[in-house]
């Protein structure tokens, strides 16, 4: 597998699989994306990685324990949900910005949920196929 | 804040669950944090039953849509008694697991499975959206997974097979009755379907959607014909994990029986009739199933299936004196399972046996202990005045004013079995002498532990026993309380106009 060519095109591939992961999340809330596909396929950018470069350096790639991803997502969720309840609002009531923010769009509560959405997915995924392939 | 109060306690779970996660492999914080947790959710959850009971059924609409469109969270005496059963035996569970569950167990997430699985049931009490609560239930078993083969023996995969695949079945069963009653009534919310469901054409498939509803609801609270999957998986896991397994999770299938059939599909004489007989096999199956039985836990398991038929008998009645038995009986079962398993657990630390043939002498050695463990397996049988009494009274008198002569002859002999096998623990394990006992190297025994674990493991029994003592001693609040309930549970008008009555969607300010 360690191919020159699958190598090189992999540099090239990582940076734009994530980009379009986050261009996925962010379009999300009204057409088809949202957070769960966006954490797929950034998985997948560093899975790729993992094939061309090995496990090793894609741990070091990723500085952080995919495993410690889960619950810094579960978080940001679960904190996208109590937002409203300071404003005396029922819970995961969404909350939107008055003026829409240039390229983004307008943003809410929900956009901080499908981020936590997707940071959970990009965890849990990474966690089975690094395990898995760590046990192989 | 006050109208988020009814989320509290699902939410508090949800938050302990990740502050966990986070102290993935640190073992000793985790224990502190479950525990000082589960203490706090105790007090959530008697805030919450107070402000319902003194006042009236508090409702929530999640994310601010209206009913019956959005999910709603309906707070009523019900609920919220489960809610608080439910936080008292969950504290007294993670304070015996800080000891017994072993450490390379705890690393596999077993504290933070346990907050999930608090989580699924709290919203599952809470909640008045049906398909909410079928959500509500995944949530209950994909923790409950984790907990049932978590060691990964083989007589714990063998249980577990056993269980994933009924409890699947059950799932799938509840699913489809979903989606036919949406189908028929183009409802999810309970009280809009309370309202709706009368006025549907076809009641046939009404009832079919009622009988699917009962079966799927049936497997996972152990009624008759499907409760072999219970005896044969609830034995296989830790003390603990059997603990709030035997006290909240068949429950949890029982509460959801009973508030269906009590606000969506009022039964008639076909499905009373139906739930009766059901009922009356449950007890004598469970029963028969515990007489045979050497294994402790085993037979305690079976013991749970016996005694599940009281509660759905008093629900095939349906009055109010019936219901209200039920009840008190649903309260009192809840602690005391509990309380029995990590009984069990006890014995199997001081004895390292699970075959009462071989195991004895605790009343010897152990004399203040074996009066403490008297509490529940007395209550259990239901001596005068403890908790087990009363109920089964109210039930015995309501089957007989209602002329259900076969359930009560099933009630009197659930009753009478329970008295022979606990009589038979109770001569086997405690007044037995141990006949040449053998130490096994990778049990860590009771007398071994240093003093301030022994505290933590008999702890949570004298909890949870005094809490027994005060529904046996102090049934005229508990009667209250289950007369309330079954009140409400007759009249449904309270519960409905507050879910679509008077629910206000909050306007942004």
């Amino acid at each position: 597998m360690r191919h020159l060519t699958f190598k090189t095109a992999t540099n090239f591939l990582l940076p734009l699989l994530l980009l379009f992961s986050i261009f996925i999340l962010l379009r999300g809330h009204y057409l088809p994306g949202g957070g769960f596909v966006g954490g797929i396929i950034a998985a997948i950018a560093f899975v790729l990685h993992a094939f061309a470069f090995g496990l090793k350096d894609t741990r070091k790639l990723l500085k952080i324990k995919p495993m410690s991803l889960m619950p810094a997502g579960l978080a940001l969720a679960v904190f996208s949900a109590i937002l409203p309840i300071f404003q005396g609002l029922p819970i995961m009531t969404g909350l939107w910005m008055n003026e829409p923010i240039p390229v983004i769009g307008l943003i809410g509560t929900a956009l901080l949920f499908d981020l936590g959405v997707y940071i959970v997915v990009l965890g849990v995924a990474l966690t089975i196929i690094f395990t898995i392939s760590e046990s192989v | 804040m006050t109208i988020n109060l009814i989320i509290l306690p699902v939410l508090l779970q949800f938050l302990l669950a990740i502050i966990l996660l986070f102290f993935w492999t640190r073992t000793s914080i985790q224990k502190i944090i479950s525990i000082a947790g589960s203490m706090f959710s105790i007090l959530v959850a008697v805030l919450l039953f107070s402000a319902v009971y003194n006042n009236k059924i508090i409702t929530m609409q999640a994310g601010n849509w209206g009913p019956p469109f959005g999910i709603t969270f309906v707070a009523d005496t019900f609920s919220t008694t489960m809610v608080l059963l439910a936080s008292i035996s969950a504290a007294a569970v993670t304070v015996f697991s800080s000891v017994t569950i072993k450490k390379a167990r705890m690393k596999f997430g077993y504290f933070p499975s346990f907050h999930f699985l608090l989580m699924g049931l709290n919203g599952a009490f809470l909640t008045g959206d049906i398909f909410n609560l079928y959500v509500w239930f995944e949530v209950v078993i994909l923790s409950s997974f984790v907990f049932i083969t978590l060691g990964g023996k083989k007589v714990q995969i063998e249980g577990a097979v056993k269980y994933f695949t009924l409890n699947f079945l059950a799932s799938m069963i509840f699913l489809t009755a979903i989606a036919v009653l949406y189908g028929l009534a183009g409802s999810l919310n309970m009280a809009d379907l309370s309202g709706k469901i009368q006025n549907i054409q076809n009641q046939g498939l009404v009832q079919v959607t009622a009988v699917l509803f009962l079966v799927g609801f049936g497997i996972k609270s152990a009624m008759f014909p499907l409760y072999f999957w219970l005896p044969d998986s609830y034995h296989t896991p830790q003390a603990a994990i059997s603990a709030i397994f035997a006290g909240l999770l068949t429950k949890v299938g029982i509460y959801a029986l009973l508030r269906v059939f009590s606000l969506i599909f009022i039964p008639d004489l076909f499905m009373k009739n139906l739930i009766v007989i059901l009922a009356g096999l449950t007890l004598f199956s469970g029963g028969l199933g515990a007489l045979v039985q050497v294994n402790m836990r085993k037979m305690l398991s079976y013991l749970i299936v016996c005694h599940i038929g009281y509660i759905i008998g008093g629900l095939g009645m349906f009055t109010v004196a019936a219901l209200s038995g039920a009840i008190f009986y649903l309260i009192h079962d809840i602690i005391i399972k509990t309380n029995l398993f990590l009984v069990a657990g006890v014995i199997y630390k001081i004895n390292g046996e699970l075959n009462m043939k071989r195991m004895g002498g605790i009343y010897a050695n152990y004399p203040a202990l074996s009066l403490l463990m008297a509490i529940p397996l007395f209550s259990l049988i239901g001596v005068p005045p403890l908790s087990g009494f009363w109920p089964k009274i109210d039930l015995f008198k309501e089957s007989f004013t209602t002329a259900n002569y076969f359930l009560l002859g099933c009630f009197i002999f659930g009753s009478v079995i329970t008295l022979f096998v606990i009589s038979k623990l109770w001569s086997e394990v405690f007044w037995k002498k141990m006949k040449n006992p053998v130490r096994k190297p990778y049990i860590r025994y009771y007398d071994e532990m240093p003093q301030n674990q022994k505290v933590l493991l008999i702890l949570p029994i004298i909890f949870l026993s005094l809490i027994l003592l005060y529904i046996g001693l102090g049934a005229e609040n508990i009667f209250q309380l289950s007369n309330k309930i079954a009140t409400e549970l007759m009249d449904t008008t309270a519960y409905k106009n507050a879910v679509l009555g008077t629910t206000k969607i909050h306007i942004t300010p």
